[in-house]
């Protein structure tokens, strides 16, 4: 058993984006699903900032200061595309306008509650950015993270110990152990790795596990994983 | 006397910023940074200001030369994290309970300068609710779902950035140039904005990004489009 890296979980969490989405990726791991989703897909990646159809990154030679994602990073356009200003991307966001929002988090708590934004390092100012308005208002939120932390903790929880980002909202977890689903009664697996037991995936989690009955196998091709 | 709001220089154009003043400035992840203006504003050396920033602390920003120049009495803005592990100014002040913070989400943030200069003094919404960020605030339910209400931000000056003006005040953006700055300019008694260049003719109003109406001062600083 060998656990995903972290773009295979990108690789993974995009396959489940449908043709004709409108989704918003975070920063992190979230943001390199969009490499992922196949070609066959129609979507459109919303930043905060108010690109609605982000491409690929810019080429050194094309990149441009003024065309960048939320993650600061100098991207391209995708056919289509369009741009506004802050006040109408977060329209678009809190409206219910956007299919999925993919975020990173610390903590899911099996009621759907999300951390995300303050791991209270000491006197690291806070930094919420639009997490809080995405975990909120997204149509769909889903979420991807290690099922452990570093020290062994569990991130899937009964509640969370951080601070929350929002309550009640996060909808799948996509992890290097498992596909998690955040139903009314808690976590439901629907794919988790080839090798793991059941009982070693509920000893990683904090909270209670339910199986879904067509529970399958959590695979990805094979990435390398580069900085 | 024709409309004429062109001004020869960045100082001349912040000069009368009195100590106290709430001050907008706009930009997000390198575009739309107004940093000569930011700079003016640091050798003019109003004291005791309230910042309305979407980060205190942006690397590609000048905000942060304000914060270290003991100028900055409060910060509202959804970022307030250093890039590095060190502390930066802002969170060196932050600790030792030099200035004043307020963590906002980004949507909430634009929404309630949005508001400022739209003449509407609060509105309820749901992002936040149940976070540390909203504790306090009156909360009320709509739809079944809880919501917070959140007050209005308007203030003294806004510094923009922008690519072309005309002596109307009329602007353009470039690309993600605009994201905080039209409400900014809204919301502000005093907007100036920096740009590219300025143009003797009027740009055509199907190339207009932000009317003149919210522009009091324009300065052209130069450089190349994109840099």
């Amino acid at each position: 058993m060998t656990p995903l890296n972290r773009f295979q979980m990108a690789w993974r969490a995009a396959q489940d984006i449908e043709d004709g989405m409108v989704v918003n990726l975070g920063i992190g791991i979230p943001v390199l699903s969009g490499d992922y989703v196949p070609k066959d897909r129609d979507v459109f990646i919303q930043a905060e900032n108010g690109i609605i159809g982000c491409g690929p990154l810019a080429a050194a030679a094309a990149a441009d200061a003024d065309l960048v994602d939320a993650g600061s990073r100098r991207i391209t356009l995708r056919p289509g595309a369009a741009i506004v200003d802050s006040t109408a991307s977060f329209a678009m966001i809190r409206g219910g306008h956007i299919d999925v929002t993919v975020l990173g988090a610390f903590e899911v708590a099996a009621n759907g509650d999300l951390a995300n934004w303050d791991m209270r390092t000491p006197n690291k100012g806070p930094l919420v950015g639009g997490a809080m308005d995405l975990a909120a208002c997204a149509r769909a939120v889903w979420v991807i993270m290690e099922h452990n932390t570093r020290q062994g903790g569990a991130r899937l929880r009964e509640t969370c110990a951080l601070p929350l980002t929002a309550v009640r909202c996060v909808k799948r977890v996509y992890t290097d152990l498992a596909v998690v689903d955040v139903a009314p009664d808690g976590f439901v697996v629907r794919e988790m790795l080839d090798g793991i037991s059941r009982d070693d995936l509920q000893s990683r989690s904090g909270a209670r596990l339910a199986f879904a009955p067509d529970c399958g196998v959590l695979r990805a091709p094979p990435i390398e994983e580069t900085k | 006397m024709p409309i004429d709001k062109r001004i020869a220089t960045a100082a001349e154009a912040l000069h009368d910023t009195p100590d106290g003043a709430c001050v907008f400035i706009s930009g997000f992840g390198g575009a739309g940074f107004p940093n000569v203006l930011i700079r003016a504003l640091r050798d003019c050396g109003p004291r005791e200001l309230t910042l309305v920033v979407n980060s205190a602390t942006h690397r590609y920003s000048y905000t942060h030369e304000l914060i270290e120049a003991g100028m900055v009495r409060k910060v509202i803005c959804s970022a307030a994290r250093g890039h590095s592990k060190d502390l930066s100014p802002f969170e060196e002040l932050y600790r030792d309970g030099g200035i004043e913070l307020e963590c906002v989400p980004q949507g909430t943030f634009a929404e309630r300068i949005r508001a400022g200069g739209a003449g509407i003094p609060a509105f309820y919404t749901p992002v936040g609710y149940g976070t540390d960020l909203t504790r306090g605030k009156e909360v009320r339910m709509f739809h079944g779902r809880e919501h917070v209400l959140e007050q209005a931000i308007s203030g003294d000056v806004a510094l923009i950035r922008g690519d072309r003006a005309d002596r109307y005040g009329n602007l353009t953006f470039r690309y993600a140039q605009a994201n905080f700055s039209p409400a900014m300019a809204t919301a502000a008694r005093c907007t100036v904005a920096e740009v590219r260049m300025t143009e003797d003719a009027p740009i055509p109003h199907t190339e207009i990004d932000l009317p003149g109406v919210f522009v009091k001062r324009i300065v052209a600083v130069g450089g190349e489009a994109g840099q």
